[in-house]
């Protein structure tokens, strides 16, 4: 194949790039917007769309993902920097924009390295082959005598003759096409002629020590993150909620806000906001605004009533359905049967801080700034909800608080289209802390029933898991579409429901059938309880049920909660997690609650494991239960982790990490509270959090990496397990089964033998 | 009726013209233009707006205006900076501390403030210290461990 390489100057198509490429990490996400016109051109079987040399010689990649602060970016700058065999301080990342990268899908269900990673290292070894065949020409030096090192290709044995990436094509672009599949979001891949290196020739991956580039600047102050943003001319708005879930405005008095100075109210349809010059101003007119609401009919149960609601719901749909074996002939079979029943409540999202939108509508146009993780669908739905074409709507990804999922982050950016579309100026939207939680999406409540077939001799012969619930996607997982915002639904867009929950992931070897069976919502429409993705959304749920349900199994069957995983379990790796475990937390084999003390409290162990895609997790929880107080403390966690190939073992150990206290929190402490009108559940006192005194003292965290393996998702998979790992320790410390979460003090307490 | 007020920020002179009502993180964030401070809960419930007031930690998303009066006013970026890193921003970086770092103004000024009066705390001295402070991506382990290494600065 001839190379054909473009020698337009780069730099004279778009002058900025050099603008942002000596900005720093944050920093350049303000600094770009309006500029890199010309990768808008740019497609995705182009390699240029992934890779650029810029004049010095260091490399910009390009990612239509974003990096939720979990040091996914190293990840993405170690595989690029290994392909070319460049220092990673010469490498840099462009993320999210919609102008400068192409969709790859945003952040979304752990596939930053698995799926981006993939695309970006056959990006980089395409370039690489590349800037080897220029310089072998440049150089008159055939290809298999040069080397690489640090960015400069040399003859082996002759460092002198030497010729650097700059030099062959810093500041311009490849003109190198890939194949692409055709696929956009997470699904797009590409790769070129070259092989990426195999990971016996790695000098990077799979090594500690790569410090991210957004931590600095986050500690002195310096780091600009979405909250900061500030565009010229731009307005504060606030949207005003109902005090009722699902009443609307009925009228409006604009006078008793007319003290506070320019003041706009914005009513349209059910919508109804208002803008203010100063922040301060619109926060006060939110709060002094007369709106007379309809008399709308209180929607929800009341909360003690959830999950027989969700018993008697009607089953919109069942979403899956897995069958393995003949599950009906081993329960008539059986000599006795065991079923037990579990439940979850809602939980909020609750991002540090409510989520802050701006944009800028213009006639034909409109530049938005986003902290949600998927800019490109933030791109879409503002595109449908003004009729714009998609090229004329610019989304420009800066970090918001932590996003796992589907926060508040697309609301408050479609509400600040619609106040800066009523108003004409550029609108900033930030709401208070019940705007938050009180109305970010919640990640769904359901209830599971786990029945199991036992011979005569104790042995499992089969499993039966229904899962019921309301849907974790019941308005999509992005804002890619109007009805799936609340402005949208306040504007009578039609909705789109999606149902869908789940069935857990694992490899016991006994027949099974797993349902999952998705109620529809509480509140048809801009409602507070409405659900969507949450961190493994649909994982802590249902494998809090299925792994209680196996140590309730072990202990039906009087086996050790180890011994009855290594019994049934089929697949190699996750026997090796769940023997790895056991091993670094020095597990002794046991039946049923030890009820073990140490001072005052009781002590206990417990084990859960899980498959999500192709990574594999085994937890054990040690917890301590103080029978005065029945406060629960997980003490330590030890964990072993299999996401295939490695590439930042210091950034993975911190990810999941955070991944176990975050659930730990969701387990023990948290469940969203409502009343008939609406959620009570609005602040961190009516929310409560794991507080720093809850956290435990260890996380001890073994990875068992595997070279050969493409890297899996690794941000997510740790959440599934964690809450049945504490359950089944709170079992074993006071024989006491929680089979519903939160295992606040009070349930214990009302549990307790 | 807006008044004049005079704020001493980062030991420099401003002047700020507000409701006397308006928390002082208003003034900070949208007169001063300072992106330290953030708003988590306006309810002085998570921290993330913490400042330090004559040294002592306070939210100031709860401290009215024109309650500052001649306080010192030091901010996240007031106690060090890049060229010259205080040893709790220090500690803070090699142990990669922040995930989405919104609120960390609240676990430094008041680990600063800790180890002001308390050079050397303990494990639990840590968490009763910083009790009450939120933090959303669960980065709760990493701060205990800048905190004492930074008490070993």
């Amino acid at each position: 194949m001839s190379l054909q390489m473009n020698r337009r100057d780069f730099l004279a198509g778009s002058g900025t790039l050099v603008v942002s490429v000596m900005l720093p990490g944050l920093s350049a996400h303000a600094a770009t917007p309006g500029t890199q016109a010309s990768r808008m051109a740019l497609k995705p079987d182009q390699l240029s769309s992934y890779i650029s040399v810029n004049r010095d010689g260091s490399v910009t990649g390009w990612v239509g993902k974003v990096d939720m602060a979990q040091g996914t970016e190293i990840g993405w700058i170690k595989i690029i920097a290994e392909e070319l065999d460049m220092p990673p301080e010469r490498v840099r990342m462009v993320q999210g924009n919609t102008e400068e990268t192409v969709d790859q899908g945003g952040a979304s269900g752990s596939t930053g390295i698995w799926r981006g990673g993939h695309a970006l290292r056959n990006a980089a070894a395409e370039a690489r082959l590349t800037l080897m065949e220029m310089g072998a020409a440049k150089l008159g030096v055939p290809i298999d005598q040069l080397e690489v090192n640090d960015g400069v290709i040399s003859q082996r044995g002759k460092p002198g003759r030497k010729v650097s990436y700059g030099e062959l094509i810093g500041g311009r672009q490849f003109d190198v096409q890939l194949e692409w599949n055709k696929e956009y979001g997470n699904d797009l891949l590409v790769k070129g002629r070259a092989k990426p290196k195999s990971p016996s020739e790695y000098k990077q991956i799979g090594k500690p020590g790569t410090r991210r580039r957004d931590v600095a600047e986050k500690l002195y102050g310096t780091a600009t993150v979405m909250a900061d943003i500030k565009v010229p001319g731009m307005l504060h708005g606030r949207v005003l909620r109902p005090p009722v879930a699902g009443a609307v405005p009925v009228s409006v008095d604009n006078t008793s806000v007319k003290d506070i100075p320019g003041v706009r109210v914005v009513w349209q349809k059910n919508f109804i906001g208002l803008v203010a010059p100063k922040q301060w101003d619109a926060i006060r007119a939110a709060r002094q605004l007369k709106v007379v609401w309809s008399a709308a009919t209180p929607p929800f149960p009341e909360q003690q009533d959830l999950y027989k609601h969700i018993a008697g719901a009607k089953v919109m749909k069942r979403d899956e359905e897995v069958n393995s074996g003949d599950v009906d002939a081993a329960f008539a079979a059986a000599a006795r049967v065991v079923e037990y029943s579990y439940a979850w409540p809602f939980h909020s999202h609750a991002s540090l801080s409510p989520a802050c939108g701006i944009a800028d509508m213009r006639a034909d146009s409109a530049t938005v700034w986003t902290g949600g993780q998927k800019p490109h669908h933030c791109r879409e739905g503002i595109a449908i909800m003004f009729n714009l074409p998609e090229d004329k709507v610019k989304v420009i990804y800066t970090p918001g608080p932590g996003s796992y999922g589907r926060n508040d982050s697309g609301d408050a950016t479609m509400d600040a289209a619609v106040l800066s579309k009523a108003v004409g100026e550029p609108v900033r939207v930030q709401g208070m802390r019940h705007d938050g939680t009180g109305w970010d999406p919640k990640s769904p409540a359901s209830i599971h029933r786990s029945r199991a077939a036992i011979d005569k001799d104790g042995k499992v012969l089969a499993w039966h898991f229904e899962t019921k619930g309301f849907s974790r996607r019941e308005f999509f997982r992005d804002e890619g579409s109007p009805e799936r915002t609340l402005a949208g639904q306040l504007m009578d867009w039609p909705l789109k429901p999606v149902w869908l929950l789940g069935v857990p992931g694992e490899s016991y070897s006994f027949a099974r059938r797993k349902t999952s069976d998705t109620i529809g919502p509480l509140l048809d429409r801009a409602s507070p309880l409405r659900s969507s993705h949450f961190r493994d959304p649909g994982g802590p749920q249902i494998h809090f049920a299925s792994e209680s349900f196996m140590d309730e199994l072990a202990l039906a069957t009087n086996t050790d909660a180890v011994e009855f995983r290594l019994r049934y379990l089929k697949e190699p790796r996750d026997l090796e997690v769940v023997r790895t475990v056991a091993e670094k937390a020095s597990w002794q084999s046991h039946v049923g609650a030890r009820k073990q003390m140490r001072g005052e409290v009781h002590t206990g162990q417990g084990l859960a494991y899980a498959v999500r895609g192709a990574t594999r997790v085994a937890v054990i929880a040690e917890v301590e239960v103080n029978p005065k107080t029945y406060r629960v403390w997980v003490r330590r966690y030890v964990i072993a982790h299999d996401c295939g190939q490695v590439i930042a073992p210091d950034l993975l150990r911190q990810t999941i990490e955070a991944q176990v206290v975050q659930t730990t929190s969701r387990a023990v402490f948290e469940e969203v509270k409502f009343d008939q009108r609406n959620v009570t559940s609005v602040d961190w006192l009516s929310y409560p959090i794991l507080d720093i005194k809850d956290a435990p003292e260890a996380i001890d965290i073994t990875l068992i990496d595997r070279p050969e393996m493409p890297p899996a998702g690794a941000g997510e998979a740790t959440c599934r397990v964690v809450a049945a790992a504490v359950a089944n320790a709170i079992f074993d410390a006071t024989a006491v089964r929680l089979r519903q979460v939160p295992f606040t003090p009070e349930r214990l307490k009302a549990a307790w033998v | 009726m807006a008044k004049r007020f005079n704020l001493n920020v980062n030991g420099r002179a401003h002047a700020v013209t507000a409701d006397p009502e308006m928390p002082l993180l208003y003034a900070l964030r949208d007169d001063l233009g300072m992106h330290e401070p953030r708003f988590g809960c306006g309810l002085a419930q998570c921290g993330a707006c913490t400042v330090l007031l004559d040294g002592n930690p306070a939210r100031s998303c709860s401290v009215p205006v024109s309650a500052v009066g001649a306080a010192k006013v030091t901010t996240l970026a007031g106690i060090g900076s890049a060229q010259k890193p205080h040893k709790v921003q220090a500690a803070f970086i090699e142990e990669q501390v922040p995930q989405c770092g919104y609120c960390l103004n609240g676990w430094v000024m008041t680990s600063v403030a800790l180890l002001e009066k308390n050079p050397h705390p303990s494990d639990e001295q840590i968490r009763d210290a910083l009790t009450g402070l939120k933090c959303r991506c669960g980065t709760h382990l990493s701060i205990i461990r800048a905190v004492k290494r930074a008490a070993q600065a």
